[in-house]
């Protein structure tokens, strides 16, 4: 065997090991049923829930929890998936200053008993590409810049 | 009035350009196809003169588009969402570039210069290599053309002269009013109102742009069978690339680390990761470049690499714009239907560039024999794959995304998510490469400078060999010493630091023996060291950044439940900062001293009570004389420029020395874009201080509790605010808001001392004033406790006094601070990375341009 061979063997079996644990080490997106089963079977890896908040008619959060007072990094809040399912979570940093706005958001961390422990959050809020929710106001004269 | 003829003149430029980028590619083509003289160059000449009519055109369509919004043209959509009137010009200049048919435009600019810099420096290569950019310029074109084919009714591109009523048509105001046009624009987002907003995204397209230019060289060396005459020319500008791509990425993490609030100058995040990808191949081609003829296998993988480089640019254009990334991404753009088109432009050049190399690979010159363990090309060899494969590493988990799209697009269903901790995962493999790179660039440079045979290679690299092993024992030594971190606990990053230590010295070795001889010749000594230095500045700032905000206060008084629970273990690595209330942080104690406005046009901030921020615009109007630094800048009542959006949070550093330093990390807030955090930094040469405040409450829109009234006498304690407070005393006063009293009027004043926390009195003080027999009782506001007080009675039967208490949200901020050694070894060795670049360029230009003129 020529030594080139054998060093295109050893680049093809780095560039495996990469695709493998790649595919391996990927998380998931899924539901808190699904996170539960895989926290009670042992699996501690993390994963993707997507979910809403709960919201009163006048667009408070529901169901929050976070006193700066007492402590500054724990956060409460009930979480429901698209399935439906509504699960209580912690997040042990500040509260994100947006999450009031977020329509959807993404939680990532694992089952921990009967609480989802998660370690980010990720908000999609509502970007001032919908345009359709954006107030407008009329010009009263021809625009010139002062 | 509309303005529609501006719009109009953009759009025929854009049309004229794509239709002339058409010409070109047609002409230059029949140029290089065409084996009769005479007839090549008239087809040059002509394809040359619409080439230029193409470059023309752009610039046409940029100064239309840019007027639009300089002008405050809203009744156009891209003016109206990316631009307002409260902008400074110099954000009205990334304004252009927010969006994505300003961002294309960019990039067709720049490409447009290139090329016409390309038929001035170099006649030999113009068709090949022109018809290959005229090409690319069609399709870039055809991204904003904006033109509805008839019949099919099929869109092709997105045209950044749409009407706000073209763009929207479904909004109620045009049934009622036409011509409606709005009064301001959405704005440009928060987050990209920084000075990096104006010079990243044109040097970071100026780097995308240059790698099509040794991709053109490539093609046009494939298709006129000059196997190996195109490395030459593509040489300097394949550096060029890598320098100014480069730049612009390493400009983006500065930007990231500075203002963006990543918690670093590096996220892994796809958008990012797609830029460098190319930029690692693009290293690896040059490297195989400059090793072709001493070694024609190095041949046909320059051509491999080099066209993989722009295929992966493309690819990244396509992750960037598609929308493809969705939530897994802060880079996002607006998906503007583009898909389709992005896919078939990154096709076309995939499939043509395959097709073309599969073809004519039988006719590379290759060599048969193998390559020595001994030889500069193949350390330089090894260098290069260790590049590709952290490349390979990192486009295959960003490319999880994409990988969901196929799957479901097949029918089935793929729920991939990126990994969850990003920065461990990509590390892990990251920094073998690392290793890798720092050990190879060492060793090649050895290898292309000194004569090294089997039987002396022991002897040479023995000597740095031990040298690096004892330095590292010494810089383990000083970091545990200096308790920066601890390296045994993570053994890989030992094996990372004696491999950026052996790097410095072999290649510091080389290039003080090249300084003796011709100083031109040691770009790539410099280059290495500067990689080499930034492979240590991220292993120590990153491995070892540390969080000082742990917090371990307060919560062991309030919630004893959780320590025992749930949260024991739990990372707490955010504290909260009362108002003027010293909290002690690792080192430091630190006061948060109150929120602060910013004017534009004055050295420092502005405290809250000096101006009243005008609703809706830009301006405030001076509440008292502002003066700063010594000199009078406003008056009161005089009208002041300031940034609106921008809250910023005054904290004191006081280390153990006594020594004060003042940090203001920063809030936006922006109704329609949401709100964005910018973090501020304490820089010293060893490390920064890192910190920004990742909650705040918003004191704007505080509510104040339902008035109590409380009757009470001297010296009684009770309970406001949930803190403990004293009636101290109750005393006439002569003067009330700083002006004498007069005879027939009279002022008591109250001093309510409050117990705020850690013990901190403070001291309200109500008055109830009788003037002109008007009974007067000013509300006093104490935000440090969140309290407002009014004197409202003097009981002189009982000595008991009144008093009415509102109670608000205490002001508070709560701060994350990190601590990063060493990151300056990063911008160091960046900075020596970008000269030892120059270097290398201007060495390949010359010759490039001494064989050009010999005429080889």
């Amino acid at each position: 065997m020529k030594k080139t061979h054998i060093f295109g063997l050893i680049i093809i079996a780095i560039a495996v090991a990469i695709l493998v644990s790649t595919g391996t080490e990927a998380s998931t997106y899924t539901d808190f049923t699904d996170a539960e089963s895989k926290a009670k079977n042992g699996d501690v890896s993390q994963v993707h829930v997507v979910g809403k908040l709960k919201k009163s008619a006048s667009g408070e959060i529901e169901d929050i929890i976070y006193n700066p007072a007492i402590d500054a990094n724990h956060l409460e809040f009930t979480l429901t998936d698209n399935k439906g399912r509504s699960q209580k979570v912690v997040y042990n940093a500040p509260k994100p200053q947006d999450l009031g706005k977020a329509e959807q958001i993404v939680i990532i961390g694992s089952m921990e008993g009967q609480v989802f422990k998660c370690d980010k959050i990720l908000l999609k809020c509502p970007s001032k590409y919908q345009e359709g929710k954006v107030e407008f106001k009329e010009v009263e004269k021809p625009a010139k810049q002062s | 009035m509309l303005h529609t003829t501006i719009g109009n003149i953009g759009h025929l430029c854009i049309i004229l350009s794509f239709v002339a980028s058409v010409i070109a590619t047609f002409g230059y083509f029949k140029s290089v196809q065409t084996t009769d003289l005479a007839q090549q160059e008239s087809w040059k000449r002509f394809s040359r003169f619409a080439f230029y009519t193409h470059g023309i055109a752009v610039v046409g369509v940029i100064i239309a588009l840019f007027s639009i919004i300089y002008n405050h043209y809203f009744e156009y959509h891209y003016a109206w969402s990316h631009s307002s009137r409260a902008l400074p010009v110099y954000y009205i200049i990334s304004c252009f570039w927010e969006g994505q048919e300003g961002s294309f435009l960019l990039w067709i600019f720049w490409h447009a210069v290139l090329g016409v810099v390309l038929i001035n420096t170099n006649k030999h290569w113009e068709a090949p290599v022109m018809a290959i950019f005229a090409a690319v310029q069609t399709f870039l074109c055809s991204m904003i053309l904006g033109v509805v084919l008839p019949v099919i009714d099929l869109k092709i591109g997105s045209s950044p002269f749409l009407l706000l009523r073209e763009a929207m048509p479904d909004l109620p105001v045009w049934q009622m009013k036409p011509d409606f046009i709005a009064e301001d624009g959405n704005g440009l987002n928060p987050l990209l109102q920084n000075y990096w907003m104006v010079i990243h995204p044109p040097t970071l397209f100026l780097g995308f742009a240059t790698t099509l230019i040794p991709f053109a060289y490539a093609m046009a060396g494939l298709w006129r069978r000059e196997f190996t005459a195109w490395i030459r020319p593509a040489l300097p500008w394949a550096l060029f690339s890598g320098l100014v791509l480069g730049v612009g990425i390493i400009m983006g993490g500065y930007w990231a680390y500075e203002t963006l609030n990543f918690g670093g100058y590096w996220n892994w995040d796809p958008v990012e990761n797609a830029s460098f990808v190319p930029w690692l191949v693009l290293v690896a081609a040059y490297h195989c470049m400059i090793i072709y003829k001493t070694n024609q296998t190095a041949l046909g993988t320059s051509f491999i690499l080099v066209i993989a480089t722009f295929i992966l640019v493309l690819y990244s254009t396509f992750l960037n714009r598609s929308g493809v990334l969705g939530d897994a991404s802060v880079h996002s753009f607006t998906d503007l239907g583009l898909s389709g088109q992005l896919l078939i432009y990154l096709f076309f050049f995939l499939i043509a560039s395959i097709i073309l190399l599969i073809v004519r690979w039988k006719d590379i010159p290759k060599d048969e024999k193998e390559v020595s363990t001994y030889s500069r090309e193949f350390w330089i060899f090894m260098g290069a794959t260790t590049l590709c494969l952290s490349g390979f590493q990192i486009i295959t988990a960003t490319s999880l995304p994409v990988y969901n799209k196929i799957v479901e697009g097949l029918g089935f269903v793929s729920k991939l998510a990126p990994p969850a901790d990003a920065a461990t995962y990509y590390s892990k493999f990251q920094l073998w490469f690392g290793v890798g790179i720092a050990v190879f660039s060492g060793i090649g440079q050895s290898f292309w400078w000194k004569k090294i045979k089997q039987d002396n290679f022991i002897k040479f690299f023995l000597t740095p060999f031990l040298v690096s092993l004892v330095l590292t024992f010494v810089v383990i030594f000083f970091t545990t010493k200096t308790q920066t971190g601890d390296f045994f606990d993570s053994p890989t990053y030992i094996v990372l630091l004696f491999a950026g230590i052996f790097s410095i010295l072999t290649n510091g070795s080389i290039l003080m023996d090249i300084f003796k001889g011709n100083y031109k010749l040691s770009g790539g000594a410099v280059t290495h060291i500067g990689v080499a230095m930034m492979l240590l500045g991220i292993l120590f700032s990153s491995g070892y950044s540390k969080i000082v905000s742990m917090n371990d206060s307060g919560m062991k008084i309030f919630n004893e439940k959780d320590l025992e629970g749930e949260n024991a273990n739990a990372n707490k690595e955010h504290l909260a900062l009362w108002l003027n209330t010293p909290t002690q942080m690792d080192n430091y104690t630190l006061t948060y001293k109150g929120v602060r406005v910013e004017g534009r046009e004055l050295p420092e901030y502005l405290r809250p009570e000096q101006v009243e921020i005008i609703e809706n615009d830009f301006h405030a109007i001076a509440l008292q004389d502002i003066e700063q630094k010594g000199k009078k800048y406003y008056s009161k009542g005089d009208t002041l420029p300031v940034f609106p959006e921008n809250k910023y949070y005054e904290i004191d550093f006081r280390d153990k020395d006594g020594r004060v330093t003042t940090l203001y990390p920063r809030f936006q807030i922006n109704k329609k874009m949401g709100n964005s955090v910018s973090p501020d930094l304490k820089r010293n040469a060893g490390k920064d201080l890192y910190t920004y405040v990742a909650q705040a409450p918003d004191l704007d829109n505080r509510e104040w509790s339902k008035t109590e009234n409380y009757t009470i006498a001297v010296k009684d304690t009770f309970f406001l605010n949930d803190y403990v407070a004293v009636l101290d005393n109750v005393a006439r006063v002569d003067t009330f808001e700083g002006k004498p009293l007069g005879a027939n009027n009279a002022a008591v004043q109250a001093t309510i001392k409050v117990m705020g926390k850690e013990f901190i009195q403070y001291e309200i003080k109500p008055t109830f004033v009788i003037r002109d027999g008007m009974v007067a009782m000013p509300p006093v506001e104490k935000d440090e406790v969140g309290i407002r007080a009014k004197f409202t009675n003097i009981d002189p039967k009982t000595g008991k006094f009144g008093f009415a208490f509102n109670f608000t949200q205490k002001d508070y901020v709560v701060l994350k601070a990190i601590e990063k050694p060493l990151i300056n070894l990063l911008w160091i060795g960046t900075l020596v990375l970008m000269l030892g670049f120059i270097m290398a360029i201007i060495r390949r230009y010359r010759e490039f341009k001494l064989m050009r003129d010999k005429g080889v």
